[in-house]
């Protein structure tokens, strides 16, 4: 069955990207399909490469980015969302001239057509958030 | 899988103390594009977002209550708005804003978007849906 | 045609289970995620009304969850079943729709 996933709040302050990801790897190791991931609201925080939890701590950024490699997982931003929140990739810091990007390996800004398609495609669409 | 999906978008939040309505709203506007059978849902605190007389102005937050009266252009023409969850708030479909949308099909006569339904009628309408995004 | 509903938050924080409860129809199952597992222990101010609200809705808590917050299972109330992220997965694809009430 193919699932689309929507991630919708941050890492550390909310558990949902905790449970989408636990959720994610379950349906993959159920032989389930995983179309995208897409992140809304202050869910596009997951994506930063910039930032430095402790060392004992879960890194989160870090599981999306190796499982997305490891599964080939379609890990969307939201653009709309992402601009607000200060996350870019090169090219939109080059279209908004900002002196920097910040987004992770594994994970690409899009529209929120993104998130409609994905519900569309999908057989199940499931929210983690707040 | 059918041509066409049947989308409900619940709002269950109030606006401005958090970006969850003003976010769904651009949701809807950007889905519009897709010509999927959308509705809106509008209980608990959700209902907070139809109000009339929104003033942001001295909040210096961003009003985007009119987008609601706009909604008809985008062919979103079902809100539901829950009985219920009016009552418990003390507020009555005149406390709502008049949103209303052209039919095209009834020579563009101006019809209420909002569909006032009790609980178990909202229970309904979220039972016929195949997606359900919540905000 | 049966939804899979999702709730997250304490049901001593606000009124997010109860409402859920009141929009389920006879078939469905809620499943407690996160904070929303304090809603499934027996012997709270709430229980009862969880109960009264469940009548055709199974219920289900996430085993994690409830761990890492120190509940044991034997504190769930009746017919409250514990599945692991496995069985969340089944619960998703076993019925129609997933609704997240957040």
């Amino acid at each position: 069955m193919k699932f689309g996933i929507v991630v919708s709040e941050g890492p550390y302050t909310h558990q949902a990207s905790d449970s989408a990801y636990n959720f994610v790897k379950a349906a993959l190791a159920k032989g389930h399909e995983v179309a995208r991931v897409f992140f809304y609201h202050d869910g596009v925080n997951v994506g930063t490469r910039l930032s430095v939890p402790p060392q004992d701590d879960r890194q989160i950024q870090e599981q999306w980015t190796a499982l997305a490699k490891e599964h080939d997982l379609d890990l969307v931003i939201c653009i709309a969302a992402a601009q607000r929140r200060g996350l870019l990739d090169q090219n939109e810091a080059d279209r908004q001239g900002k002196d920097a990007n910040n987004i992770a390996e594994g994970f690409r800004i899009s529209g929120l057509g993104q998130l409609i398609e994905m519900g569309i495609q999908c057989d199940r669409t499931i929210t983690f958030g707040d | 899988m059918s041509e066409v999906k049947k989308f409900l978008y619940v709002n269950r939040k109030a606006p401005y103390g958090t970006i969850y309505a003003q976010e769904s709203l651009e949701v809807v506007l950007i889905g519009a594009a897709f010509d999927q059978d959308v509705s809106m849902a509008f209980l608990d605190d959700g209902v907070f977002q139809l109000t009339k007389g929104q003033d942001t102005k001295e909040a210096g937050l961003k009003n985007f209550s009119p987008t609601f009266r706009a909604l008809g252009d985008y062919e979103v023409t079902k809100l539901y708005v829950e009985q219920e969850s009016l009552d418990e708030r003390g507020l009555t479909l005149d406390d709502l804003q008049d949103i209303q949308y052209e039919d095209e099909d009834d020579d563009y006569a101006e019809k209420p978007s909002i569909i006032v339904v009790s609980r178990a009628g909202m229970a309904d309408v979220m039972a016929d849906q195949d997606v359900v995004l919540s905000f | 045609m049966a939804t899979l509903h999702t709730v997250n938050k304490s049901p001593f924080q606000n009124q997010t289970l109860l409402s859920c409860l009141q929009h389920t129809k006879s078939g469905d199952a809620v499943l407690l995620i996160e904070d929303g597992v304090y809603g499934a222990t027996k012997g709270t101010a709430l229980s009862d009304a969880v109960t009264g609200l469940s009548a055709g809705v199974k219920l289900y808590v996430l085993g994690s969850d409830l761990a890492a917050r120190g509940i044991d299972v034997a504190k769930l109330g009746k017919d409250i079943t514990s599945v692991d992220y496995a069985g969340f997965v089944d619960l998703v694809a076993d019925h129609d729709r997933t609704q997240n009430w957040l």
